[in-house]
């Protein structure tokens, strides 16, 4: 079966999986134009890009760790992220001068708490769902804890980074774009990609050819918390503080654009460019659906069956 | 999933002497639960010594048998190799359906049930015949089951027919209510996943699905008839929720998704494919839902008791861990 599908292409050219995603999000952003009218449709997708820009920043980390092989997967993303957001505030206390150790407080917080999920993965032979929930457990209760009264404003000058615009386009969209790029430069040129995506493929492989398989995938994992941590630091300057409920609907969301994207769960082969198509593809749905003034209800259930219609209709990627 | 993996787990299994003793990989499935279990249970009966009472048992245990049934149906799936993240919301629907319907009319919520179960093995099938990942097209039904939940039921509410309501109040002999379930579920799933020859088919679809085909099995059918169980196991965990808190709630059970896998996981199974123990599901999803009950015996504070659960989680599997490298 596998192995008549690899020659069919070469008789019948298809689409690369990750372009679905893009296709589908342009798709919903003409339909939303054709209801709310042509004056909209920049605005449109300003927005998407400025929102899909935190989804691939969490989706690109989620990515580095769904790769390095069958099962691993970070479900501590929106912990990370709100602990984050709230250690970095509290750093920055509101004043400019101290954004840069801000950032590199939430920056090791984020890889600190990778390091810990991959520990609890090797250290206890746990599955990673189980290790990084547990995990995301603790790290929501510190959260709790240590950030739950405290409302500080992020700095202005950060404030000021997340809603720039040069000559009518944002700032951070395009600084998450050339991040995209900087991933899928490392994916395919850098020592790490190839050593990641071999370890996903075979592990034991990846192993007798002198990969230390165990530092590739500590290292997928600081990198995902790192990028989580980064989305909270951005998403608290973007909407003006942390807040308890900021990363919850990004663990879904983190695990739905990596798949759609065209990175196999099955690990060993990555996508970095589709995840802005299915990330553009999610922002432009709640834009489409928010247009066509449907419940709420309606709006899951067309969200549900998208995603399952995506995955369905889309090749499978080579892997596994 | 893939065939190195399995091999590295039977390497491992191998390793510790487990291939040649299964007994022993039961027995540690179930063991380790059952000891945490046992000691949460000391330490609250040393604070409280009424607690150690028909009533306080049935108090403990009061939420668990939801749980239960939410984390057999889990465990189905993950027999096959599969993973279920819609679980939880599939419950959430359950509760909603029971709530509007199966008083005032039963017939009607009957068919519903039926609706949703052969949903449950339609989606089984999609994901068999496209070959897809159990874990994006799970995650997509929960996203439907929500909606059509929030569709019916936008805001809490509705009311539990008064015998689910009897049902679960009731005070039979000898044992607590939740007790009596866990036992007879534990049982039951023991006879039919552990002990019957049909069992043994369904891990052999999972740890080597290859063989089992060539053996003159549907996995298509397999599959389908799996994913309908879990999606029965699940409305009896609906209805038990509803029994419990006689309403219904779109968003009352999200977390019944991964502390249904942490009960499976906690019980013995592994995510290999055809390594579950349903007794040690039972006694893993009793330990979840006593955590709570012990942490706020303990006094713990409501912002550290999500964090001490995650621990409690790591203490339990630890032991797993320990236990299993000090076995010959």
């Amino acid at each position: 079966m596998s192995q008549r599908f690899f020659r069919l292409p070469s008789v019948r050219p298809s689409l690369a999986p990750w372009t679905y995603g893009f296709i589908v999000a342009l798709a919903m952003w003409i339909a939303t134009t054709a209801y709310a009218g042509l004056g909209s449709a920049g605005a449109t997708v300003a927005s998407a890009l400025a929102f899909g820009a935190f989804s691939v920043v969490v989706g690109t980390g989620q990515m580095l760790v769904v790769a390095s092989g069958p099962g691993n997967i970070d479900l501590s993303v929106p912990s990370v992220l709100t602990l984050a957001a709230y250690a970095s505030m509290t750093v920055m206390h509101g004043s400019d001068g101290l954004i840069l150790p801000g950032l590199a407080a939430a920056l090791a917080l984020g890889a600190g708490a990778g390091a810990l999920n991959y520990l609890a993965i090797t250290a206890l032979r746990l599955p990673p769902i189980i290790a990084t929930l547990a995990w995301s457990f603790v790290f929501q209760s510190l959260a709790f804890n240590f950030g739950g009264e405290a409302t500080l404003k992020p700095p202005a000058a950060l404030a000021g980074f997340t809603a720039l615009q040069v000559g009518g386009l944002r700032v951070m969209p395009l600084a998450v774009m050339a991040l995209t790029l900087v991933a899928a430069l490392a994916l395919r040129r850098t020592l790490f990609g190839r050593r990641l995506l071999a370890t996903g493929q075979s592990e034991r492989a990846a192993d007798l050819a002198g990969v230390r398989v165990g530092r590739v995938r500590l290292l997928a994992y600081m990198l995902c918390g790192a990028a989580a941590a980064l989305t909270g630091f951005l998403l608290s300057g973007f909407t003006g503080g942390a807040a308890l409920n900021m990363g919850d609907a990004y663990l879904l969301e983190s695990i739905a654009v990596v798949v759609l994207g065209g990175t196999s769960v099955a690990g060993g082969q990555a996508n970095a460019v589709g995840i802005w198509g299915a990330a553009l593809f999610f922002n432009l749905m709640g834009t489409m659906l928010n247009t066509f003034h449907l419940q709420a209800g309606v709006r899951f259930l067309l969200t549900g069956t998208l995603i399952i219609l995506i995955v369905a209709i889309v090749p499978r990627p080579r892997a596994a | 999933m893939t065939d190195a993996t399995t091999t590295d787990a039977v390497l491992a299994a191998r390793r510790l002497g487990l291939a040649r003793r299964p007994w022993l990989r039961d027995a540690l499935g179930v063991g380790l639960p059952a000891v945490a279990l046992a000691a949460m249970l000391a330490v609250i009966m040393h604070i409280r010594p009424t607690a150690m009472s028909y009533f306080g048992f049935t108090l403990l245990f009061k939420l668990a048998t939801p749980l239960v049934f939410a984390a057999l149906s889990q465990m189905l799936v993950i027999t096959l190799g599969d993973i279920d993240l819609s679980n939880g919301s599939f419950v959430g629907l359950v509760t909603c359906v029971t709530a509007l319907f199966l008083a005032d009319a039963p017939v009607e919520a009957l068919l519903l049930y039926v609706l949703a179960v052969a949903a449950y093995a339609a989606f089984g099938l999609l994901i068999h015949v496209q070959r897809l990942p159990s874990i994006i097209v799970t995650l997509g039904m929960s996203f439907i089951w929500l909606g059509l939940a929030v569709i019916l039921l936008p805001s809490p509410g509705g009311a539990a027919p008064a015998w689910l309501n009897a049902f679960m109040n009731w005070r039979p002999p000898l044992l607590p209510l939740p007790i009596w379930i866990a036992l007879l579920a534990a049982l039951a799933g023991h006879l039919v996943v552990t002990h019957s020859s049909y069992g043994a088919v369904l891990r052999g679809a999972g740890a080597n699905p290859r063989a089992v085909e060539r053996a003159g099995w549907s996995l298509l059918g397999i599959r389908a008839a799996v994913y309908a169980a879990a999606g029965s196991l699940a409305v009896l965990s609906g209805l038990a929720l509803t029994g419990l808190t006689t309403s219904g709630d779109a968003n009352i059970a999200p977390s019944y998704t991964l502390l249904g896998v942490g009960a499976v996981i906690l019980g013995g199974g592994s995510f290999t494919g055809g390594a579950v123990s349903p007794v040690g599901t039972v006694v893993g999803a009793l330990t979840l839902s006593l955590a709570g009950s012990l942490l706020s015996f303990l006094q713990v504070p409501p912002t550290w008791q999500i964090g001490a659960q995650g621990v409690i989680l790591f203490l339990v599997l630890a032991g797993r861990i320990l236990v299993a490298e000090k076995t010959p």
